[in-house]
């Protein structure tokens, strides 16, 4: 029994058999995986918020640089005028005008084809005084070029009116704005949540593993080494649940892009599309989320070490 | 830790002489008849100026209750063995837990390692109980971890890596017969092998100073004298030893030990016969 030991006994027994440096603090409790699964939750949720206000940014962002260079032209039709001339008029003025890229110029069909969603089909509309449109693409966004347009076309057909969108412009960018800072307020709230939670949790474990700490205290492990136990005890904790609830995250972002992609020819598809920039989430968008799960991994760790380094000083 | 590792070595080349061999009982013909010395003064209780434990008319209650202990007056030296008696509720468990500094006396004065443990700052005392083995009378083995495991904590708790100490461990492991059951956890061990690994546990370090409240309170006594040898072997390789028990055929065995008696509150010091 006592004969000297030989290195290949020691080696066998050290990797075949035994097992050593488990967690001083036991893994698996209940409280564990209740924590696991609120960890969870909170980061889809938060993902979810998160890359929804991006995709609201990112589409409000390319819906208004469009709607920024195009700007419309229209022509009330007066009785005597004869409106195909005044289009036509209209258009070659246009065209001359600095900075226009394109013209473009709504004949009458298309023009009663765009009352059509309202009006139905099968009415001779004829009779009706339908103003005639002409699209007019800028080369830039900036609207500098408008009052030279805008003389230009005076001069040709005084009543021409221009519509350049620019306060529909402002309104959405608003809209898209308030989104945004309301899906911000909201990935704040479900963090301090997410927080609050491993908080709990944490001061549970403290109560429920005392008799570890005192022991820990007795063989002479400092109060660094007992917090440091807690924060891989807990880091592992918040890890797999930022695991579970971001890759939940970018499945269904995968998902919702695909989906629509699919979808996007659909009525409906296109007003989802607008809204959201057809869901295709960048992949700065999906680097996000595995930092927001980083973010909670690392964060579980820190919480718990400072809640449980402040408990030991308040011991003996 | 160059001393630790000599000390070490040291420690398992005489742990590889038989400990557990019942012919080797050195004190066999050694063993005194049981004739203790009078009382000391109490003021000889405490004459080491450079005593490891000190206790300067220290009493304790527990909350409101009656002082359980009172002016405590005795020191505990360097290298010394003594063994803490006294009937069951004397307050030998009270006493090791205010050496160990997880009690804190009410009234007088504990010196630990030549420090007023009331000036102890939380590093001082993580640095102090490093140089102290306990064995808690009901083990505090953790039910999670193996027995390597736990007779290893003390050495992972001081942040050295497991493959600088496992031999130690494995070597110290056999030597009180749980080579066998390493990977066993405290709940599956039998009484006596939770005895030996928390012995193994307070002993793994090599402590200065070893408390040890009835280390042989669950095995026969057969065990027990070899359990007793360890520690007396521990104290020959200069470990001050305190250990509790009211088994008084136990002590007789080891006579030259001192001995503190806990009774009414108070501590009696009889001297150890010397061989
Ligand atoms: N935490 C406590 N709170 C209140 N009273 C206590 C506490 N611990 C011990 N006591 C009381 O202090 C007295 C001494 O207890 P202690 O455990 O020191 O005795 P002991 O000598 O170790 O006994 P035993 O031989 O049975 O282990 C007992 O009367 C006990 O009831
Ligand atoms: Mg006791």
């Amino acid at each position: 029994m006592n004969e000297p030991i030989s290195d290949e006994t020691l080696a066998h027994v050290a990797q075949t058999v035994l097992r050593r440096d488990m967690p001083l603090i036991p893994s698996g409790s209940i409280a564990g995986n209740a924590l696991v699964v609120v960890i969870a939750i909170m980061t889809f949720l938060a993902c979810l918020t998160a890359g929804g206000a991006l995709l609201v940014a990112r589409a409000s962002e390319g819906w208004r640089s469009e709607v920024l260079r195009d700007i419309t032209i229209q022509l009330m039709p007066r009785p005597g005028d004869d409106l195909d001339s005044l289009v036509a008029k209209a258009v070659s003025a246009a065209s001359q005008a600095p900075g226009v890229d394109r013209v473009r110029a709504y004949s009458a069909v298309e023009s009663e084809k765009l009352l059509e969603p309202w009006l139905g089909t099968g009415l001779d509309l004829s009779l009706l005084p339908i103003p005639r449109l002409i699209v007019v693409h800028m080369r830039d966004r900036t609207g500098g070029e408008l009052p030279g347009l805008r003389a230009l076309l005076a001069r040709a057909v005084p009543q021409a009116s221009l519509e350049d969108h620019r306060v529909w412009a402002t309104r959405i960018g608003t809209m898209a704005n308030a989104v945004v800072t309301l899906g911000a307020a909201l990935f704040v709230l479900m963090i301090v949540a997410m927080a609050t939670a491993i908080g709990f949790a944490t001061r549970g474990a403290v109560a429920a593993n005392r008799e570890i700490i005192e022991v820990l205290h007795f063989v002479g492990a400092s109060d660094a080494f007992i917090a440091r136990e807690f924060e891989t005890h807990f880091r592992r904790l918040g890890f797999r649940g930022a695991l579970i609830g971001g890759l939940s995250a970018i499945g269904f972002f995968f998902g919702a892009s695909t989906l629509s992609a699919w979808w996007s020819h659909s009525t409906g598809g296109e007003e989802i599309a607008a809204l959201f920039g057809a869901f295709a989430l960048a992949p700065t968008g999906y680097l996000g989320l595995v930092l927001v799960g980083a973010a909670v991994t690392l964060l579980t760790g820190y919480l718990s070490r400072t809640i449980v380094s402040r408990y030991l000083r308040g011991l003996l | 830790m160059e001393i630790y590792q000599r000390v070490v070595t040291t420690f398992l080349s005489q742990a590889s002489k038989p400990p557990f061999d019942e012919t080797g009982d050195r004190f066999a013909g050694a063993r005194p008849k049981t004739r203790l010395k009078p009382p000391e003064a109490a003021s000889l209780g405490h004459r080491s100026e450079n005593a490891l434990v000190r206790f300067e008319n220290v009493g304790l209650r527990y909350g409101m209750g009656p002082e359980v202990v009172r002016d405590l007056n005795f020191s505990v030296a360097p290298q010394s063995f003594q063994f803490l008696t006294g009937p069951s509720g004397a307050g030998k468990t009270t006493l090791l837990r205010l050496m160990l500094l997880s009690l804190r006396p009410t009234r007088g004065t504990i010196h630990i390692f030549g420090k007023d443990a009331r000036a102890l700052k939380k590093d001082d005392l993580t640095a102090l109980r490093r140089r102290i083995g306990v064995v808690f009378q009901d083990f505090r083995l953790l039910d999670h971890l193996t027995t390597y495991e736990n007779v290893a904590l003390p050495l992972r708790a001081m942040g050295r890596a497991e493959s600088a100490y496992r031999a130690e461990v494995i070597e110290l492991l056999r030597w009180v017969g749980l080579g066998d059951r390493m990977n066993a956890s405290p709940p599956v061990l039998s009484g006596g092998e939770k005895q030996r690994a928390a012995i193994a546990r307070a002993l793994i370090v090599r402590p200065e100073l070893l408390l040890a409240d009835e280390p042989t309170g669950n095995v026969d006594p057969g065990l027990a004298r070899r359990l007793l040898r360890l520690f007396v072997e521990l104290h020959r390789l200069g470990t001050a030893v305190v250990i509790a028990t009211h088994d008084l055929q136990l002590m007789d065995q080891f006579g030259f030990a001192r001995r503190l008696v806990v009774g009414d509150g108070e501590v009696t010091i009889f001297d150890g016969v010397s061989s």
